[in-house]
């Protein structure tokens, strides 16, 4: 089974590392079809051993345990990287119970939680390099900043303002059905107005299959910086296996 | 859309923007309508509606792009009546725009004398100058330009306001100059403010005796109906960005409306509401595509005629008829009419016609003689066939049939 498939995600983000700034992100998924993979996947990308890029991750859901497992067998060491300063670690279900105590008000935790972004960008830039600043994810964060949308928006408008001055890439998963029942899902359409790529992971129209795990569709606005070039979107089916995970057109898999 | 530029009154001391918005370029004309500068303050507002499908690009931030770019080169060709640009940039920062004019052609080095950006993107809570003050973050402010002007509260609009004029009045050169204003986008100071104050903020700028125009960008999927409304009614004009498609709810999964999301990453179309000072309103409708250049604006029907020649089927066989084919066809006589004898052409329609009574009239003598002579006309001839036949019975005369 060595045989080389075409990466259709990596197609669709247009390949490699983008010059002169990076892009926003946001990766929006369902109960049914968890979106995880797609971040395990800019993980180990901006990781690899070719690139020298830094990445920020900001934890609310899984405990670092969680991802070390996971990305251990897609060949990625991340104790080693984090050792190596390449990789800043944030888990905020701890921090969070902290800040809790103290008493603070939801914009003083986030306040204090974009100092620690702010900071951790300012370390990776030492030597000057791509940083991906990476939050899993913003329903949590929204729960720690007690559901109060307007002030995550303040702290994500500071994250995309870093961004667009030291060229940080920006990934954001968030729960699409969570935001189903509101007529107007401000924080869900704000978010996806500033991105510059929606990746939407679905479960298959037609049901349940046992070797096709979902669907991605992928939307690249293509708007990056200012120079108009039409967007493109594409759709492709996956199949998420241990060590890695297999992206496929409709149809060509017998 | 014709004579929209003719429609236009502008005042007369301003010819060259007049000659232009009379001029009726295709491309352009919604737009021109938006860059013109009219005497009493005049709002614009561009809104994008974006309701079901959200799987597509914000054109409203386009189209704003663009509306400013245009009227920032009538600026610098002293083309209009505002001297500079007052850009409020709530979602994009300063060093967007720089790009922005500078892939335009601007000259940036220029364009300190005719735009101010009030940076309320970097910093608009002041969080950043409260961590650098307590010494918490380093200063890694770089590549930010020296123009733009940072504010650092956005949740206070008076002195938002207070800063834009003072901005304004240091573009003018005399006293009474005038100067536009862009803010981008008012859905961020939505979510800082309330609407009334937004609405008061805006309704003071455009009551503000050197502000010669004022435009606005909004994302109207975000807010109520009650403030899109409110901001509608200060506007004079509202342009308003659409896909062209909108996916069918009934489509659950995007595989199935791929085509219809990729066309509508191509384009759209614009809606322009255009309120007059007496009253009357004007609505305008252009579609838009995105090209390599920028926005290209085509007016709808044009794009309609070549969908619907798209669809005409392909066929093996011809379906189109040659000059020589069509002059043929003409030349042919249909049945009805004479076939080239001379006379006036009749047709029937169940009356007699005036010379036909006449003719009759003549004729009655030689007629008469006639009806003597076939007396037995209208008489029904029978001859029975055989005995067995009975005459007139009811019986079927299929009966014998086995059906």
């Amino acid at each position: 089974m060595n045989v080389q498939l075409p990466n259709l995600l990596e197609d669709a983000l247009g390949g490699g590392g983008q010059k002169g700034g990076g892009r926003v992100v946001l990766i929006e998924d369902c109960v049914e079809t968890s979106g995880a993979f797609v971040l395990h996947h800019f993980l180990k990308r901006s990781l690899s051993p070719n690139s020298s890029d830094a990445v920020v991750f900001l934890s609310f859901s899984q405990p670092f345990s969680h991802y070390d497992r996971i990305l251990r067998k897609m060949g990625c060491n991340l104790v080693v990287q984090r050792d190596n300063k390449r990789l800043l670690f944030f888990d905020m279900q701890m921090l969070d119970s902290v800040g809790r105590e103290e008493e603070k008000t939801s914009e003083d935790l986030l306040l204090a939680l974009y100092e620690k972004v702010h900071k951790a960008v300012e370390i990776c830039l030492s030597p000057p390099r791509n940083i991906t600043i990476i939050i899993d994810d913003v329903s949590l964060l929204e729960v720690a900043a007690n559901c109060l949308s307007n002030i995550v928006l303040d702290f994500l408008h500071y994250c995309y303002s870093l961004t667009a001055e030291f060229g940080c890439s920006l990934i954001t998963l968030n729960h699409e059905d969570i935001y189903s029942s509101l007529d107007k899902p401000s924080l869900l359409l704000q978010m996806e107005y500033h991105a510059d790529v929606v990746i939407k992971a679905e479960p298959l129209s037609t049901g349940l299959a046992t070797d096709v795990h979902g669907q991605l569709t992928v939307l690249d606005k293509g708007l990056g910086g200012c120079f108009i070039n039409s967007g493109k979107i594409r759709n492709f089916q996956f199949r998420i296996k241990d060590n890695q995970v297999e992206y496929f057109y409709p149809g060509s898999r017998t | 859309m014709g004579g929209v530029g003719g429609e236009l009154r502008l005042p007369p001391q301003n010819f060259a923007a007049s000659a232009i918005a009379r001029t009726r370029i295709a491309e352009d004309s919604s737009l021109r309508l938006l860059c013109s500068d009219f005497s009493p303050p005049q709002c614009a507002r561009i809104r994008r509606l974006n309701k079901n499908g959200r799987t597509d690009i914000p054109f409203g931030s386009l189209v704003f792009n663009h509306v400013l770019s245009q009227l920032s080169s009538f600026i610098v060709a002293q083309k209009s009546q505002s001297q500079g640009i007052v850009l409020v940039a709530l979602s994009r920062g300063p060093l967007y725009y720089e790009e922005l004019f500078k892939s335009k052609g601007n000259n940036v080095a220029l364009s300190n004398k005719w735009i101010r950006v009030l940076d309320c993107c970097t910093d608009p809570l002041g969080w950043r100058s409260k961590l650098m003050e307590s010494g918490r973050i380093a200063n890694l402010t770089t590549g930010t330009s020296t123009r733009a002007n940072l504010y650092k509260n956005v949740k206070d609009l008076d002195k938002l306001l207070s800063a834009i004029i003072e901005l304004g009045k240091e573009l003018v050169v005399e006293g009474n100059g005038r100067f536009a204003v862009a803010i981008d986008s008012v859905s961020e100071m939505l979510r800082h403010a309330s609407i009334s104050s937004v609405a008061g903020l805006l309704s003071n700028l455009r009551s503000h005796s050197q502000v010669s125009c004022l435009f606005w960008l909004l994302h109207s999927d975000i807010h109520e109906t009650k403030a899109i409304a409110a901001l509608e009614y200060i506007s004079s004009m509202q342009a308003s960005a659409e896909p062209i498609t909108r996916p069918v709810n009934g489509q659950r999964g995007n595989s199935e409306k791929l085509p219809l999301l990729e066309q509508n990453l191509r384009g759209g179309k614009i809606h322009v509401r255009f309120k007059r000072r007496n009253g009357r309103v004007r609505l305008m409708s252009e579609e838009f595509c995105i090209e390599q250049s920028g926005i290209k604006f085509t007016p709808v029907s044009s794009e309609a005629e070549i969908i619907a020649q798209s669809l005409v089927p392909k066929v093996q066989f011809n379906l189109e008829l040659s000059e020589k084919e069509r002059n043929d066809r003409a030349k042919v006589v249909l049945p009805f009419e004479h076939q080239g004898n001379g006379k006036s052409i009749q047709i029937y329609d169940g009356r007699k016609s005036l010379n036909e009574d006449r003719a009759e009239m003549q004729d009655t003598s030689t007629e008469k003689v006639q009806t003597v002579e076939d007396s037995g006309r209208g008489e029904i001839i029978y001859f029975r066939d055989s005995d067995d036949e009975m005459p007139d019975s009811d019986e079927d005369p299929d009966d014998d049939l086995d059906i």
